[in-house]
């Protein structure tokens, strides 16, 4: 029975066309053969809103709300990408956003452990014993209270070489920076200021060939 | 999850949270639950960016956490509880109305922030209070503190549920996650704390910065070594109870429009009275006597004990059902419909879009099925008294966009298309879930169609910016009214044209989207009670 009268006959359908209201020799719509319009005709405009303090007040809740998430913690952005060549005016901006810090200190009771987030030692140092501290706090039988002391030594002294070394780091580094302050405030030369030897001690003979080598 | 629920909550979330917590939340709403480091290989970010982006998510309750038996922690995204980003002013407005400013800005930092302590709300809020008030002023904590209790009592806000003491002495390595739990008992039971303190304006010049930073510093160094009162006891907006405040407000408006103001004033005390006794999901209030319902009107209110008695018997006898007679004692006992309010409420959303949409005569047709359950073509024709043609055209339209449909009767086992009848019906549930999935495609075409606009006008919105930038530096160092009007001057005619005509069509767009969540709000209400119903 399914198959005959394929084909013969305008659009034949599965069940009784009559019974669903179309008339024999009734015009049917043409074939769709394209997808239906991505913005089709609007027929009849939309209600207007409803306006009235309710709904003002609302809206300026809502757009209230958007800015004031924007400013929280709670919107991640990622971090600045690290430059190529580290700039002398990176020291003078103010701290972008890093990926290896949080902004807000969440209670890490109620949080899983492994979302702790290792924030790196900044330059202070003051949140490296703060790490090892929290990890060692769990351990407390006798035997591994022992090793517990034993690595306490460890790690203060490892921190405290750290803090040595980063102090020193920094002291170096300042230490360059005055020096290349020095010479490049002084005059604003391209030529480092310490080689130049203006010849004064020299003589009476300053004014020619001041700046060749000394052999 | 429907493809137009993700792309809804990977918007809110992109909008509210940023990249980088969208990136996560649609990795965990389109794979299910995973555990840290598959969402790591997921999304390509990392990994402290995801950890970052989960710690967010969870404090916002967006997100929860399950320990596996196996050690790992999985993830799950709540993608209804995403969703309802989309209401936050709806619900800050209610706290206004009902509670005032202080518990406006109660609700606000507490939706700001997901859950806060109660010290920390307090004093968040007295601060942004104390701001607002004229110079001198301040607010104290004690005023801000009642309200909170307050609305800790009628159930608006809720505690978070808390992490295990963590035993002192365990053999065992403490668990990857804390299982959260909470007793029923303590959910609404507010700390003892005696919060003193006034709120603090934030001063603008330096020396007081100073000091602040100073007195911060101590206090933080201080701090560190004493646990503010109320530790580890966090707060956090109760959505349901709002939920059925909105829903109770639907409900005494429709009593009002359909029958007077007295009669919406006794089923706003019934609801009243049955706030708390009744669970958030049941399908009827408990059952209150007339004499209850009469000590318990509002002082306003003085009719008479028949006239009360009057219009219960007109609500109980109104064919909505919104209220219903359960027996005589107490001079009557009677108790609010809850689900066949919300099914009134649903059908009227439909045929009111379905006139909008289609027209008035459409609409008949629609009522009349709605009505009569099942009618063949013929018969629509006769009862709704529309000329065949119109009604044939009419009904093919609504069937083409699922609103109605067709039912098959066959009379002999064969189903032979001659000898079946064909019923046209209308199933309300699966209309109003089709109307709820095209709700979160308006809403989220609405969303960016607003950041398109806002995209498209970035260079002429940092113009104005700065210029209004520039304006108030320039008024706080007070400068002649010509140089400000020549900064005002560089913004052009018609820039400022297209300035005004952003922001009223962003705010057409915002008001929009508010209206639709109200339309979302009652058919989710519908369908979930629907579907709670044994």
């Amino acid at each position: 029975m399914a198959g005959r009268g394929r084909g013969r006959g305008r659009g034949q359908m599965t069940f009784n066309v009559e019974a669903v209201g179309i008339g024999k020799g009734d015009a049917l719509p043409p074939p769709t053969l394209q997808p239906s319009p991505l913005f089709p005709a609007l027929e009849r405009r939309a209600a207007p809103l409803p306006g009235g303090e309710e709904g003002e007040y609302m809206l300026a809740l809502k757009q209230e709300l958007r800015r004031a998430m924007r400013g929280l913690p709670y919107f991640v952005k990622p971090g600045a990408p690290r430059r190529d060549i580290e700039r002398y005016s990176d020291k003078y901006q103010l701290s972008s956003p890093t990926d290896n810090a949080i902004d807000w200190s969440p209670d890490w009771r109620r949080l899983p452990r492994e979302l702790k987030i290792r924030v790196r030692r900044l330059r202070k140092g003051r949140t490296a014993p703060l790490v090892p501290k929290q990890r060692l706090a769990l351990d407390k039988e006798e035997t591994i209270k022992k090793l517990e002391s034993l690595e306490k030594k460890e790690e203060e002294v490892t921190s405290e070489e750290e803090e040595e070394k980063e102090e020193e780091e920094e002291g170096k580094e300042e230490e360059e920076e005055e020096e290349y302050d020095e010479e490049e405030h002084e005059e604003e030369t391209d030529y480092v200021l310490s080689y130049f030897d203006n010849g004064e001690s020299f003589g009476p003979d300053s004014d020619d060939n001041g700046d060749e080598a000394v052999y | 999850m429907t493809q137009a629920e993700l792309r809804l909550c990977s918007l809110l979330l992109q909008e509210h949270f940023g990249e980088i917590v969208e990136k996560v939340g649609n990795s965990l709403l389109r794979t299910g639950p995973r555990p840290l480091r598959l969402l790591v290989g997921d999304t390509g970010l990392l990994p402290d960016q995801v950890k970052k982006a989960l710690c967010v998510l969870i404090q916002h309750n967006l997100v929860r956490y399950e320990v596996q038996p196996r050690g790992s922690v999985e993830y799950e995204a709540r993608s209804e509880r995403i969703l309802r980003i989309l209401r936050y002013p709806r619900y800050i407005y209610t706290a206004k109305t009902l509670y005032g400013d202080p518990g406006e800005l109660l609700v606000e930092e507490l939706l700001l922030h997901g859950h806060l302590p109660m010290s920390s709300a307090v004093a968040r809020v007295a601060n942004r209070l104390t701001e607002t008030m004229e110079d001198g002023k301040t607010m104290d904590y004690s005023e801000v503190s009642n309200t909170f209790v307050r609305l800790a009592d009628t159930h608006f806000i809720q505690r978070c549920p808390t992490a295990p003491e963590s035993p002192r002495n365990t053999k065992a390595p403490p668990p990857p996650a804390p299982t959260l739990a909470i007793a029923e008992k303590d959910m609404y039971t507010v700390p003892r704390l005696s919060l003193h303190g006034k709120g603090k304006r934030r001063h603008s010049c330096d020396e007081d910065e100073e000091r602040e930073h100073k007195a911060k510093k101590q206090k933080q160094e201080g701090g560190n070594s004493e646990t503010p009162p109320d530790d580890g006891i966090y707060w956090q907006v109760n959505l349901e109870r709002f939920h059925q405040h909105f829903r109770d407000q639907a409900l005494v408006s429709a009593v009002a429009s359909r029958m007077d103001q007295t009669s919406s004033e006794v089923v706003r005390t019934m609801l009243r009275m049955s706030e708390v006794t009744t669970a958030s999901g049941a399908s009827h209030t408990q059952p209150l006597s007339s004499n209850e319902i009469f000590r318990a009107l509002p002082a306003g209110y003085n009719i008479g004990k028949q006239v009360l008695d009057q219009y219960l018997a007109l609500l109980a006898d109104d064919p909505l059902e919104f209220v219903g007679k359960s027996g005589d004692s107490g001079g009557g006992t009677y108790s609010v419909n809850l689900h066949k309010a919300l099914v009134s409420l649903a059908t009227a959303t439909l045929e009111s879009i379905v006139e909008e949409r289609f027209g008035s005569r459409c609409a008949r047709i629609f009522r009349l099925l709605l009505r009569k359950k099942h009618l063949e073509q013929k018969q629509v024709e006769d009862f709704a008294m529309i000329p065949a043609k119109e009604a044939k055209d009419m009904l093919y339209r609504m069937l083409s966009e699922n609103l109605v449909s067709l039912q098959e009767i066959p009379k002999t086992p064969d189903h032979a298309p001659s000898r079946t009848f064909y019923l046209y019906t209308v199933n309300v549930m699966a209309a109003a879930r089709m109307l709820l999935h095209r709700c979160y495609k308006s809403v989220a075409n609405l969303m960016e169609r607003r950041q398109h606009e806002m995209r498209e006008n970035k260079r002429l919105l940092e113009k104005s910016q700065r210029v209004e930038a520039i304006l108030a530096s320039m008024q706080a160092t007070g400068a002649e009214a010509a140089q400000l009007h020549e900064v005002e001057e560089m913004i052009t005619g018609p820039e400022r044209q297209q300035l005004e005509n952003l922001k009223r069509n962003v705010n057409k767009i915002d008001a929009s989207e508010n209206q639709v969540d109200e339309t979302i709000f009652v058919l989710e209400s519908f369908i979930e009670s629907t579907m709670k119903r044994p």
